[in-house]
């Protein structure tokens, strides 16, 4: 447990100290709680570095990266979302709002797959023999959609508790009980030389300490002409006051400290890392909320949350 | 998707996925889930569903079987062309042509004050017709065949439920609970009928009537409150074709005349208790010239025709609508009784939910309102048709059917339509029930607005024939 310590310390410290919008704490009493109250559930909650499905960080810094090499895993994320592993599939907790729009994401994702691998849009299952991969599936909310659409899913999450709520949940449905759940990261996937037709990784990138090698990652684990999928939210000064003021402090549908504004990524960066990894993003799309209806919808306003989906380039 | 065989005794292998409960009672023939079965078997999402149909109609497996010479049964329905165009959609509108069916594009609503009255005319509102009146059992059998036609999997069985089981612990899924949930049959609702077969669903589609064993077992409370009216059906015969739906307002409750097809024509007498049972038992002689009373001078005058193009302070509304200038007719005279009299207590009934996890009301079952506009049956069509389309659109998007967030989309969509098609029947129930001088008044301009004020009657029309738009706010 020892040497675990300062690496987490180090996350810490670089998850903070990567950007330079120190604002973000300030407001918040709330924000400092939150920190410290995340500091004591490190130490509780991070599932343990012996579970040989994730790599203990290595003692050496030969890595000038400022992540735990060799995985873009963020520590202190990865707390966050173990803390509150038990209510993934409460529709009325704390991921409701993720549940509300799951559709929305799945319309996106169906539309261009089916465009993408000319399949039959009016088809019940149109991804029948696909191999789909969903990196960060946390309980499942993607993972289980998919597979009723007929693709084979794996899902992977980095928080073991995500991992078993999954498997619980899939097992109640013969139709979802074959999704294959893994308690891993893209890098191990990459290095077990797994391939996918279509990868799968939405609401993640926020939360991973070097978005560009991630992206790496998953292009290594798309077929060449298979599709990458990403979704997450725009760097702007409307997603500050949407995805952070109103939705963590003001309608508290996230938990305090969830997104970092400046752990996001704006389009054009996405886009760019993307085409620095062999993935040519083709279309794009933004989910528009409608508080009257409390619906989501798909729109062409990419300024709060975007989603992006790409083709890897065959070689 | 598997499919579900049940046999007593024999283990479950295979799930079915949507369960279709059903009771047609001997004196209203719901027939909602007719509705979304051969709707879901027409469109591609969800053709591929495994249906099981739960009802103890023999008519089911035999067949309805219609004589063309026998005289209209008395249960019948006004569909409104929503309706209609719905069972174009789903090919079964071709079956009821095969039988007797009546449409009408004329009505005439008045009351026995004879201060006013209105007439409505489908080219009002630049409409063919204003609805069409077919029996139950036409639209029974029609769907029925439309159903065999169909290439998709369905099983009936032909009994009724008993209990049903879901599993509580849905909502989280505790990482500490040992050991699997029981081989995959955990969002499964388990069903046991009567005969002892059982079956596991992943939706249950209650569709039973006001009765609803469906609403019982999933513990959904209704609001609602008894008229203290009931309702005489029955058929009768006239000299010559009717052609127009009459309906005047007495002072116990309104009688109405529907066409039903050849000379024939259907009565609807809503009264209170006493005079209803009273009639019911009294000889048919007796009751046709009641009947005729009651539709020509009985309780009060007719009320005088206005000169063409003379609306009064309406004048200046230009009536460019037909029925403006309409005189007020007598309906044709009943000469024959040709069927049983039926009679029933009416009652307004809501569901205060539609939907809980795994099961969704329709139909009856979520809600009955008073027969003084023909609405009830077409407000069950109408919900059997959004239903079906938030399954296919769920089933796109890879959701579980018996996911309770997709099923209150259903919920919230038809709650607003069909609670204010109730209020607004609810309040005709109410103003039309008290004889009170100022009232009465009240009611006569009622009648002249509706007759005169042309955008509103093509509103009206409208909102009856089904378009969802209200009255006042197109």
């Amino acid at each position: 447990m020892a040497f675990k310590l300062p690496n987490q310390l180090r996350a810490l410290y670089t998850a903070t100290n990567y950007h330079h919008h120190h604002r973000i704490l300030s407001p918040l009493a709330g924000a400092s709680q939150s920190f410290v109250f995340s500091l004591r559930r490190l130490f509780a909650d991070v599932p343990p570095l012996s579970d040989p499905s994730s790599a203990p960080p290595p003692l050496y810094p030969h890595s000038t990266k400022t992540s735990l090499a060799p995985s873009s895993l963020n520590q202190y994320e990865l707390a966050k979302f173990a803390a509150i592993a038990e209510t993934w599939w409460d529709s009325e907790g704390p991921f409701k709002p993720l549940h509300a729009l799951n559709p929305t994401r799945l319309a996106f994702i169906r539309s261009t797959l089916c465009r993408h691998f000319r399949r039959d849009s009016y088809s019940a299952k149109p991804f029948e023999g696909l191999k789909f991969v969903d990196v960060g599936c946390g309980g499942g909310i993607l993972s289980e959609p998919l597979a009723r659409m007929g693709a084979t899913v794996t899902g992977v999450d980095a928080v073991e508790k995500n991992i078993k709520i999954a498997r619980l949940h899939a097992d109640l449905d013969p139709s979802t009980s074959t999704i294959e759940y893994c308690c891993t990261t893209a890098e191990k996937l990459v290095e077990e030389q797994r391939t996918f037709d279509a990868v799968i990784a939405l609401e993640v990138i926020e939360h991973v300490a070097e978005p560009a090698e991630f992206c790496k990652s998953l292009a290594t684990l798309t077929v060449p002409g298979g599709a990458t999928v990403i979704s997450t939210i725009n760097r702007s000064i409307r997603a500050y006051a949407t995805a952070i003021i109103a939705a963590e402090y003001l309608l508290h549908w996230l938990p305090k400290g969830t997104h970092q504004w400046s752990s996001f990524l704006t389009p054009e960066e996405l886009v760019l890392i993307l085409q620095r990894a062999s993935i040519s993003v083709q279309e794009m799309a933004g989910f528009a909320y409608n508080p009257l209806t409390g619906r989501w919808s798909l729109s062409d306003d990419i300024s709060v949350n975007f989603i992006a989906f790409g083709t890897k380039n065959s070689q | 998707m598997e499919l579900l065989q049940i046999l007593p005794n024999l283990a479950i292998h295979r799930t079915a996925k949507l369960a279709i409960m059903t009771l047609l009672l001997l004196e209203e023939a719901w027939l909602a889930w007719l509705l979304p079965v051969p709707w879901v078997a027409s469109m591609p999402l969800t053709k591929d569903l495994n249906v099981a149909i739960i009802d103890s109609n023999p008519a089911l497996s035999s067949g309805v079987s219609i004589k063309k010479e026998e005289p209209p049964d008395p249960r019948v329905s006004t569909v409104t062309p929503a309706t209609i165009s719905i069972f174009k959609e789903i090919g079964a509108w071709k079956y009821i042509e095969q039988n007797r069916h009546a449409y009408f594009d004329k009505m005439q609503v008045w009351d026995y004050t004879g201060l006013g009255y209105t007439r409505y005319n489908a080219r009002d509102a630049n409409k063919e017709v204003l609805g069409c009146v077919v029996e139950n059992r036409v639209l029974l059998s029609s769907l029925l065949s439309c159903l065999q036609s169909a290439d998709f999997r369905k099983t009936i069985y032909p009994s009724r439920l008993l209990t049903l089981h879901r599993n509580s612990s849905s909502t989280k899924v505790d990482s500490h609970s040992s050991g699997l949930p029981l081989h995959g049959q955990g969002n499964l609702v388990k069903l046991d009928l009567i005969d002892g077969s059982s079956l596991h669903a992943k939706l249950v589609v209650g569709a039973d009537g006001s009765k609803s064993r469906v609403r019982e077992l999933a513990g959904i409370k209704t609001t609602g409150w008894n008229y203290s009216q009931n309702a005489i059906i029955c058929t009768v015969e006239h000299a010559v074709e009717n052609q127009c739906a009459w309906q005047r307002f007495l002072p116990a409750g309104p009688i109405a005349l529907l066409p039903v097809g050849d000379n024939f024509s259907n009565i609807v007498w809503t009264m209170n208790p006493k005079e209803a049972n009273d009639h019911k038992m009294m000889n048919g002689d007796e009751f046709i010239k009641d009947v005729n009373h009651a539709l020509d001078y009985g309780f009060g005058p007719h009320p005088k025709s206005s000169m063409f193009g003379d609306g009064g302070i309406f004048s200046w509304l230009k009536a460019d609508v037909t029925s403006a200038s309409e005189f007020f007719e007598i309906p044709p005279k009943v000469i024959r009784l040709v069927s049983d009299r039926m009679m029933f207590p009416l009652s307004l009934m809501h569901a205060n939910n539609y939907a809980s996890k795994n099961i969704v009301l329709i139909g009856d079952s979520a809600h009955t309102v008073h027969p003084l506009a023909g609405q009830g049956v077409n407000l069950g069509f109408g919900d059997a048709f959004a239903l079906s389309r938030v399954i296919a659109e769920g089933i796109a998007v890879g959701t579980d059917i018996g996911e309770v967030t997709m099923l209150k989309k259903f919920e919230v969509e038809r709650k607003t339509a069909n609670i204010a098609m109730m209020a607004i029947l609810d309040g005709f129930q109410k103003a039309y029930s008290v004889d009170f001088g100022p009232l009465n008044i009240l009611r006569a301009a009622a009648f002249h607005v509706a007759q005169h004020v042309s955008p509103l009657k093509r509103g009206i029309i409208s909102y009856a024939s089904g378009e969802q738009r209200l009255p006042l706010f197109s």
